[in-house]
């Protein structure tokens, strides 16, 4: 549905986004992450036609946004950062505003309107101006005018930002069940929210696509991926870790901690964590350790982030070091 | 519904819906009673007319130096609300061509002149009961002065598209309607006269709104006139335009 070629902007001298390229598919949720000012608004704003791109093309259903816009924003329905919306009308004036421009009237509109006041909870404050409400409230009227059209694509800037915890629950179970359905792009800074609504992510830094895959993809990625923890009662900290680290296919073990006992086994690159751990578990048996707890660690998506994107406190001079 | 339509009535709810709207039109109201019965002297100068004269400005004499303040009042937030608001980011994502919204927005702020302006009839029932004016010339009059409100909110719009903040759009566009009064002021085209030839002169008078809307009082609708002030609201309208587009493209 969504097909993003070589994207690039430039805002005088500085590359905000640079090469840019993916494409989305009907019933994918692509999650967008990267640290603050990586470019992803501004992708965001490129794909939904708000900015001209300096070079590249983004195509939308059958449309190119550049020269056929109005039937290619047409398909998308669209939550800017911030959520904006006017604050002089009412909650069911805005979203019946927005259904006009939509090219709704009479029943549908009434019908839309009444729709998305159910989707989003916002029936209790449809009369009330948007300036009177609360952040969470506004965030829910902005996103409620991003599906009253029920797009096909749907692009949310950061559609969980300033909501507490039991709306943002509401908010991903609403994106996941949609996704089944539409094209979506979501950012945000919230990598448990990646993994769980997306079913792909793209990591994107200093306007660069850095990682792209799946979510599960990415954790493999990590350096804790494959590794398995030891979990034992009491013990010899020193001696057991000694033990593990001269099993078959193990590279290195570490003592994490003294009590509880954790220790971590790195496999070697060549063997199987789970044959690694089927061996830790025999040893453990042979030896009469009082064994607590033995997984394999999926890797963690913070960990893959960290190490892939420059924290915007390091200057270019570290950088180039 | 076409979607100009859509957003200028929007446009025009969010006018009463903050009191913008009234204020213009009480204070439009206010001032142009007091100066038209008070200062002009209406009842003195023994004539039934509502158009200035060589001795006093009458009734549609005051609109432009009114307009002059009220009228950026009216517009200013037209577009520096928008962006201040981020909400153009919303408008412009809309199956909404940009020109379709400036428009919109345009037409909104001038049905509220042209309401103020409908709502000074008890003048023209007063110079009807007190004797027997041309009509003909009234009506003349309104029209030019509508086309010139018209004329000051496209120049609004585009300051207001300018920038984000609302003063720097209203002092803006307050010092552009000035020069398009001034231009064709008769102590600023007599200053000119002494030492700039003629045709000069001319034509900067012909970039006034003045020269065109006294025209319009005497009751001549010429299309001069009328070419004058919409050609005034398409340049503006138009630069708005761009000066969108130039700032989305960054």
């Amino acid at each position: 549905m969504i097909q993003v070629q070589n994207l690039r902007k430039e805002f005088g001298p500085k590359v905000a986004v640079n090469d840019v390229s993916f494409t989305v598919a009907k019933g994918e949720v692509l999650g967008f992450l990267g640290p603050n000012g990586a470019g992803k608004s501004t992708s965001m704003r490129m794909i939904t036609g708000f900015i001209p791109p300096t070079a590249g093309s983004v195509k939308v259903g059958d449309f190119d946004m550049l020269e056929n816009p109005i039937p290619a924003k047409r398909l998308i329905g669209y939550l800017p950062e911030n959520a904006p919306s006017y604050a002089d009308m009412s909650v069911a004036g805005f979203l019946g505003f927005t259904a006009e421009l939509r090219g709704m009237s009479g029943d549908a509109k009434k019908k839309a309107v009444n729709r998305v006041l159910e989707m989003c909870f916002l029936e209790n404050v449809q009369h009330q101006s948007v300036e009177t409400l609360s952040k969470g409230y506004r965030h829910r009227t902005c996103f409620a005018q991003s599906i009253i059209h029920d797009p096909e694509v749907l692009i949310l800037d950061e559609p969980t930002d300033g909501l507490d915890p039991n709306q943002k629950h509401e908010v991903r179970t609403l994106i996941k069940k949609m996704g089944e359905t539409k094209a979506i792009i979501f950012s945000t800074h919230i990598l448990e929210e990646v993994e769980a609504v997306c079913s792909r992510a793209i990591i994107i830094d200093r306007g660069t696509i850095v990682a792209n895959g799946t979510p599960r993809d990415l954790k493999l990625r990590s350096e804790q991926a494959g590794a398995i923890t030891v979990k034992i009662v009491d013990g010899d900290g020193e001696g057991i870790r000694a033990k593990l680290s001269h099993l078959n296919g193990v590279d290195r073990a570490t003592l994490i901690s003294q009590r509880p006992l954790t220790l971590r086994v790195f496999p070697k690159k060549n063997s199987g964590s789970d044959d690694v751990a089927r061996a830790i578990a025999d040893l453990a048996f042979q030896e009469r350790w009082p064994l607590q707890g033995l997984h394999v660690e999926e890797g963690r998506l913070d960990e893959v982030f960290r190490a892939i994107t420059l924290p915007d406190t390091k200057t270019k001079k570290e950088e180039t070091k | 519904m076409n979607p100009t339509l859509t957003i200028a009535r929007r446009e025009l709810k969010g006018y009463f819906a903050s009191p913008v709207a009234f204020v213009v039109i009480v204070i439009f109201l206010l001032f142009s009673a007091f100066f038209t019965f008070m200062l002009a002297g209406l009842f003195e100068q023994g004539q039934a007319t509502l158009s200035q004269t060589r001795y006093s400005l009458g009734f549609f004499g005051w609109h432009p130096w009114l307009y002059l303040f009220l009228v950026p009042a009216l517009g200013m937030r037209m577009w520096s609300e928008e962006r201040r608001m981020g909400t153009i980011e919303l408008l412009l994502t809309m199956p909404v061509t940009p020109w379709q919204a400036i428009v919109g927005k345009f037409l909104a702020a001038w049905v509220v002149v042209g309401l103020a302006l409908l709502l000074t009839f008890p003048v023209v029932i007063t110079v009807n009961y007190l004797g027997s004016p041309d009509n003909g010339v009234i009506v003349s009059g309104y029209i030019g002065s509508f086309l010139m409100a018209g004329a000051y909110l496209a120049v609004t719009s585009m300051t207001s598209a300018l920038t984000r903040n609302q003063v720097v759009s209203f002092i803006l566009a307050v010092v552009i309607c000035f020069f398009l009064i001034l231009a064709g002021y008769p102590p600023v085209t007599d200053l000119l006269t002494n030492w700039a030839p003629t045709w000069f002169v001319e034509c900067i008078a012909s970039f006034s709104v003045s020269t065109h809307f006294e025209s319009l009082q005497k009751g001549i609708i010429d299309s001069r006139n009328l070419l004058y002030f919409l050609s005034v609201m398409a340049f503006s309208l138009f630069t708005t335009s761009v000066i969108i587009r130039a700032h989305r493209a960054g």
